[in-house]
């Protein structure tokens, strides 16, 4: 598959407008934009970094289920910036209760809305870290999932245990550097492959399962409000940078997020009850070494460790999308 | 199964029904009488009869309630605190393992103050793993910010559990009761017990009316992040919420007692008048040595401990003031401190008094081994030998040699 090393610098809309999509111009795009709630259910004034990405999964979130939605959320950066005592950034019901519980959480909340005849329109959203998704709430996830709860589950995946001091996860990338998988003379990083968490929902049975991007945020909120209309268990994986996690400056989280979408690294598709479709297909397959560069946790990587993930991600991205014509 | 119904009695009125069950079954009644709304329970032995009875209770449609059947105990409580917090009158059960998978959650349910009532068969903690009957798994909760009530018998299990809800629901208390059974002994035996009438309960304790609750028309934060700033002030409202337990226990039991004939205490004093020898227990032994107290002609009494958290010293000194000698039995053990962790309580709590009867600590029925009559007898002999001389503060019963 041949990559294209110049990158152009807007991407043309692939609807009928061909506009130039970054630039809001595109047709589709700007009638979908003034469909958003201006509702800000996730208010300003949390104490997150600048340009945190967990933030805008949760804002985004809340302005696609809407003011009657009833939220838990594991412990975390999102539980702290957004609760400190006595304020709070939630405009919505919202609960925390500790860090590998919050499905289960969720479920006796579902389960209380329904015993109190109160369910009936009411979401009902579980978010959660990585960490509090792919490893230590992996079981009441499953459990909650199993049980098939009317409820979602959107984990924001920023990629290590960021609340600590940015820790590998289960959802850690391949070669990334975290203060526990370091970079030495005789170490390049995190030596596992991300944990693949939406296949596991999938393979649950869970009646809807997508990958989203803080970068992509009408396709990301499209996917939140279809999966509280489900009557049913619904589960989000949203990429989400870290800003201090990645080692990237503030105002580049979205491009970062848009870059590994774009790159491959990070697809985004959903699986409506078994059925997978792909909801976005870059125009222009960027290099990895782009997004990798980018970022303080890969820069140590050597052109064999890139050449290496740049397979795997050929790889995925053939069996994805097939060979694709760029243009 | 048992018949349930409800008959007239005579002129038509309203009848409790006679029935004999075992202690798991009587736990469930309680939780059908209270009309619980969410239970999400794990099952573990000897609890196990508790969930399987709710979920046949709620087959037969008598009882309507949620029932999340969840894949740990963690996820137990979890759910329960989403529940609770919701607005719902939720119930849970477990056991020793159970429970201690539990630990995290149950800080939080109490530091959240959400009225969650739990029934733990009591049972050992491993290793060596063993299914029987102690109390280690709930004493080493005690920490946890829960009231924790200790039956003796069925029945009291039965009206204990009826009891706990509206102890737990006073809007000057909200905190979690757990309710702790002996396992098998209570949970597995078969006694006569009274089934109240609901509609008599209905009247004793009206449906749950939350103060705060997750509702998307008038959205709350729950679980906020305290700092060093604010933390502290959580803390001291749970122990004076602790404090005016006392006062709702006992009126809530004497109200019980109108409705029912029964009730209970904060401790139960049993032929203590005048007893130089005073055994001090927690749960269903306190029926063995009732009946050794019976059988002999001497002055020994029982104080029997129902409620553990908040302790009760107030209760205890006045039971204990004229004991020449107090024999503490218990089915615990403080590793490293060498005694029961009633025994240290009760120790402590002569301490600001003048009362100094001689204090020896039995530790006994450690993962189920009987405490016999025989061993209630030795024990008194020990506590006697005890007034004329010197000797040993603790003392393990039933050991082999």
């Amino acid at each position: 598959m041949k990559i294209v090393e110049d990158i152009p610098a807007y991407v043309k809309c692939r609807h009928v407008c061909r506009a130039n999509l970054y630039s809001n111009r595109c047709w589709k795009f700007s009638q979908n934009i003034k469909e958003v709630s201006e509702e800000e259910l996730f208010s300003y004034g949390h104490r997150a970094c600048a340009g945190c990405g967990g933030t805008i999964a949760l804002r985004l979130a809340l302005k696609a289920s809407g003011a009657n939605t009833v939220a838990s959320q594991c412990t975390g950066c999102m539980e702290v910036v957004s609760s400190p005592y006595p304020q709070t950034a939630w405009k919505i019901p919202w609960i925390h209760v500790a860090f590998e519980n919050s499905a289960a959480v969720a479920s006796g909340i579902e389960a209380a809305l329904k015993a109190l005849g109160k369910k009936e329109g009411v979401n009902v959203i579980a978010f959660g870290g990585d960490g509090g998704t792919v490893d230590i709430g992996f079981q009441a996830l499953s459990g909650a999932m199993e049980r098939g709860h009317n409820m979602t589950y959107i984990c924001y995946d920023n990629e290590a245990y960021m609340n600590t001091g940015i820790q590998r996860s289960g959802s850690t990338p391949f070669g990334a550097v975290t203060t526990t998988s370091p970079a030495g003379k005789v170490s390049f990083g995190n030596k596992r492959p991300k944990k693949d968490m939406p296949s596991i929902m999938v393979a649950h049975g869970v009646d809807y399962v997508a990958t989203a991007s803080v970068a992509f945020p009408l396709d990301y909120m499209e996917k939140v409000k279809k999966a509280v209309a489900i009557d049913g268990p619904a589960y989000i994986h949203v990429l989400a940078p870290c800003t201090p996690g990645w080692g990237i400056p503030s105002e580049k989280s979205i491009e970062v997020a848009r870059l590994a979408v774009d790159c491959g690294m990070w697809l985004l598709y959903e699986v409506e009850k078994g059925e997978m479709r792909v909801t976005y297909t870059p125009t222009v397959k960027k290099p990895v070494r782009d997004y990798l560069k980018m970022q303080k946790r890969f820069r140590h990587l050597s052109d064999e460790l890139i050449n290496k993930i740049q397979a795997e991600v050929d790889e995925r991205w053939e069996k994805t999308f097939g060979i694709r014509k760029i243009f | 199964m048992p018949y349930r119904g409800y008959k007239n009695g005579i002129g038509g009125e309203v009848m409790p029904v006679r029935d004999v069950l075992h202690g798991s079954r009587c736990v469930a009644e309680a939780a059908r009488l209270c009309d619980v709304q969410v239970i999400a329970a794990y099952p573990i032995t000897p609890q196990t009869h508790i969930v399987e009875d709710l979920a046949e209770l709620i087959a037969n449609g008598e009882l309507n309630a949620e029932y999340i059947m969840v894949e740990s105990e963690h996820s137990a409580m979890s759910a329960c605190i989403g529940a609770s917090a919701t607005g719902a009158r939720v119930f849970t059960a477990t056991s020793s393992q159970g429970l201690a998978l539990m630990h995290e959650v149950l800080f939080i349910a109490s530091g959240m103050r959400l009225p969650i009532v739990m029934a733990n068969a009591n049972r050992a903690l491993s290793a060596p793993i063993n299914i029987w009957n102690d109390q280690q798994d709930s004493i080493s909760e005690r920490d946890t910010g829960w009231i924790q009530l200790y039956v003796e018998t069925n029945q009291e299990a039965l009206d204990t559990t009826v009891q706990a809800y509206k102890i737990a629901e006073d809007k000057n208390i909200l905190l979690p009761v757990m309710v702790n059974l002996d396992g098998f002994v209570l949970t597995h035996t078969i006694e006569p017990v009274e089934i109240p009438d609901k509609e008599e309960v209905e009247k004793f304790l009206p449906p749950y009316e939350p103060q705060v609750y997750l509702d998307p028309s008038d959205p709350m934060t729950q679980g906020a992040f305290a700092d060093p700033e604010t933390y502290m002030e959580f803390r001291i409202e749970q122990e004076k919420a602790m404090k005016r337990a006392f006062e709702v226990i006992r009126r809530v039991d004497e109200e019980f007692g109108e409705l029912t004939g029964r009730s209970y205490g904060i401790v139960e004093e049993y032929n203590t008048d005048d007893a130089e020898v005073l055994l001090v227990t927690m749960g269903s032994v306190a029926g063995t040595i009732k009946e050794v107290i019976d059988s002999l002609d001497e002055k020994v009494g029982l104080l029997k401990i129902r409620v553990f958290r908040p302790f009760p010293k107030e209760e205890v000194l006045k039971a204990l003031k004229d004991a020449k000698v107090v024999g503490v039995l218990e089915k615990d053990i403080v590793i490293g401190l060498g005694e029961g962790a009633l025994f240290s309580e009760i120790k402590a709590s002569l301490y600001p008094s003048s009362y100094r009867p001689k204090l020896l600590g039995f530790v006994g029925g450690l993962g189920g081994r009987d405490i016999s009559m025989d061993n209630v007898r030795e024990i008194i002999s020990i506590c006697k030998k005890a007034i004329k001389e010197d000797i040993d503060e603790v003392h393990w019963i039933g050991l082999k040699e």
